[in-house]
């Protein structure tokens, strides 16, 4: 194995493009690691992106919006006061990976890169209408995070593609993100609901709901929105939330959930995270 | 095989590894600091917890060549000379401790969250330490060390 620490995402992308093995890009390395120690992948280039100046940033964009480094990680989202203000269900999404330890180290980037259809952050990002900045052989390209997963361990990147930040949008409502897992702590999401939605006084007039853990990859489910936006969110408005998102689901069925459950608990998540995105956006 | 520089509890180090081990492995195969412990090697035992900016990092899930230029404190850095830190002292006088393996993750972990919250409440604190396990204790122990020293801590700040 070789590991790279180049001090540009043009050079981390020259590295990958030119590689010709398994390749992987270290961000926190709580899961490539993990992979790495268990013999599932032993990348011939590992490519450091810690050194590249700015990947530890958090900044505020001129037009309100927010990009955050690559190297980002869940304690340093926590400890950003505004971040957290602006957009809660992202930071409290990220907060959920792991235990302290794994906050120390883990980032969104890297939960989103390595595929995981439960990856707790990429709901709330996908909500959020996030969108990932992607540097590659030919030049830089902006991309929705939806469109990064294809499938387990899948993403739309191509060879030398590397993500050199997230970015969230201004000016938005409220967001939150809710997980079920059998434990209190350290556990994978058997369903996760992400919401973010915006108000003009009483009344919803934007949403995006998304869920993880349901399907292959994590899902934004367009008639879950559609159910909210215009409503109060008075009892039928969040029956058919409900009934949207169990009706997206296409989960897998094992010991840990099966189909019915995660299904049904898909619409009791979706439920409760509009109500404190409602909440959020109102307050 | 790659150079690394890097200073553990207050001494600088300068080591040689392959690019596949872990810190864990450095500080304990080639170091001889054999204070983390290796529980599960996969992140989720905090056996092996040191400390790296005022934060718990799991030494497992961390590669020696990424210790370049960091300031790393493990168990065998948090007494003072012969003083045992009041943490130990309570871990002690608690019997918090049996078998010892998870303690050295445990003591690095408390003392990284009092500092940064020198009055937690004992939620917080089981939170804080969700991901160390102690397969002999029940924990209990362990909490009212942790409590007692922050209390203690608090009165000689
Ligand atoms: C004990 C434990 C508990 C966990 N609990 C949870 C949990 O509750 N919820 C959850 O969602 N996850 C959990 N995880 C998984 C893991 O912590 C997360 O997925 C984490 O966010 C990964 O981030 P990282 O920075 O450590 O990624 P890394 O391990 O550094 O990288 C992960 C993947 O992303 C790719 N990558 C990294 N950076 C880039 C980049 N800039 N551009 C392109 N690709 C990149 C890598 O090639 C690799 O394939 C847990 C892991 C452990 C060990
Ligand atoms: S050995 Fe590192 S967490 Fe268990
Ligand atoms: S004392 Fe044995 S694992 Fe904690």
């Amino acid at each position: 194995m070789r590991y790279h620490t180049p001090d540009s995402f043009e050079d981390a992308s020259a590295i990958a493009a030119a590689a010709s093995g398994t390749t992987r890009f270290l961000a926190g390395g709580t899961d490539v690691l993990v992979q790495l120690r268990s013999d599932l992948v032993e990348p011939d280039d590992l490519i450091d992106v810690k050194h590249i100046p700015g990947v530890k940033d958090i900044a505020q964009t001129a037009d309100g919006g927010w990009r955050i480094g690559a190297a980002v990680s869940g304690a340093e989202m926590m400890a950003h006061a505004g971040l957290r203000a602006a957009w809660p269900g992202v930071v409290e999404a990220t907060d959920l990976i792991g235990s302290t330890q794994i906050q120390t180290r883990c980032t969104m980037v890297g939960n989103l890169c390595n595929g995981s259809p439960a990856a707790d952050s990429v709901p709330a990002l996908v909500a959020a209408g996030a969108t990932a900045t992607i540097v590659g052989p030919n030049g830089t390209r902006e991309a929705a995070v939806e469109d990064i997963p294809t499938g387990p361990g899948r993403l739309s990147l191509a060879k030398g593609e590397v993500v050199s930040a997230l970015n969230l949008p201004a000016g938005h409502g409220g967001d939150a993100y809710l997980r079920f897992i059998p434990r209190t702590e350290m556990d994978i999401a058997v369903v996760g609901c992400g919401v973010s939605l915006a108000r003009d006084g009483d009344v919803i007039t934007s949403a995006r709901v998304s869920l993880g853990a349901v399907a292959p990859t994590v899902l934004l489910v367009a008639d879950a929105a559609t159910a909210l936006i215009g409503s109060r969110l008075e009892e039928a408005p969040l029956a058919q939330l409900a009934a949207a998102a169990s009706a997206a689901c296409n989960p897998i069925d094992d010991k840990r959930g099966t189909i019915k459950f995660r299904t049904h608990v898909a619409g009791v998540l979706a439920q409760r995270a509009a109500k404190i995105a409602y909440d959020r956006a109102g307050a | 095989m790659i150079q690394v520089s890097t200073t553990i509890n207050g001494d600088e180090h300068q080591f040689v590894c392959d690019p596949r081990e872990t810190l864990l492995d450095v500080l304990r195969d080639r170091l001889g600091l054999t204070g983390a412990k290796e529980g599960c090697g996969t992140g989720d035992c905090g056996a092996c917890t040191v400390e790296i900016g005022g934060r718990p990092v799991c030494s497992c899930l961390m590669l020696g060549a990424e210790a370049e230029g960091k300031e790393i404190t493990t168990v065998e850095g948090i007494a003072d000379g012969e003083d045992l830190h009041p943490l130990q002292v309570n871990f002690i006088k608690h019997a918090a401790l049996q078998c010892g393996i998870c303690t050295p993750g445990i003591l690095v972990a408390t003392k990284a969250l009092l500092e940064e919250n020198p009055n937690p409440t004992e939620t917080e604190v089981r939170y804080w330490l969700a991901g160390n396990l102690c397969r002999c204790t029940g924990y209990d122990k362990i909490i009212r060390a942790v409590m007692e020293t922050a209390a203690e801590m608090r009165e000689n700040a």
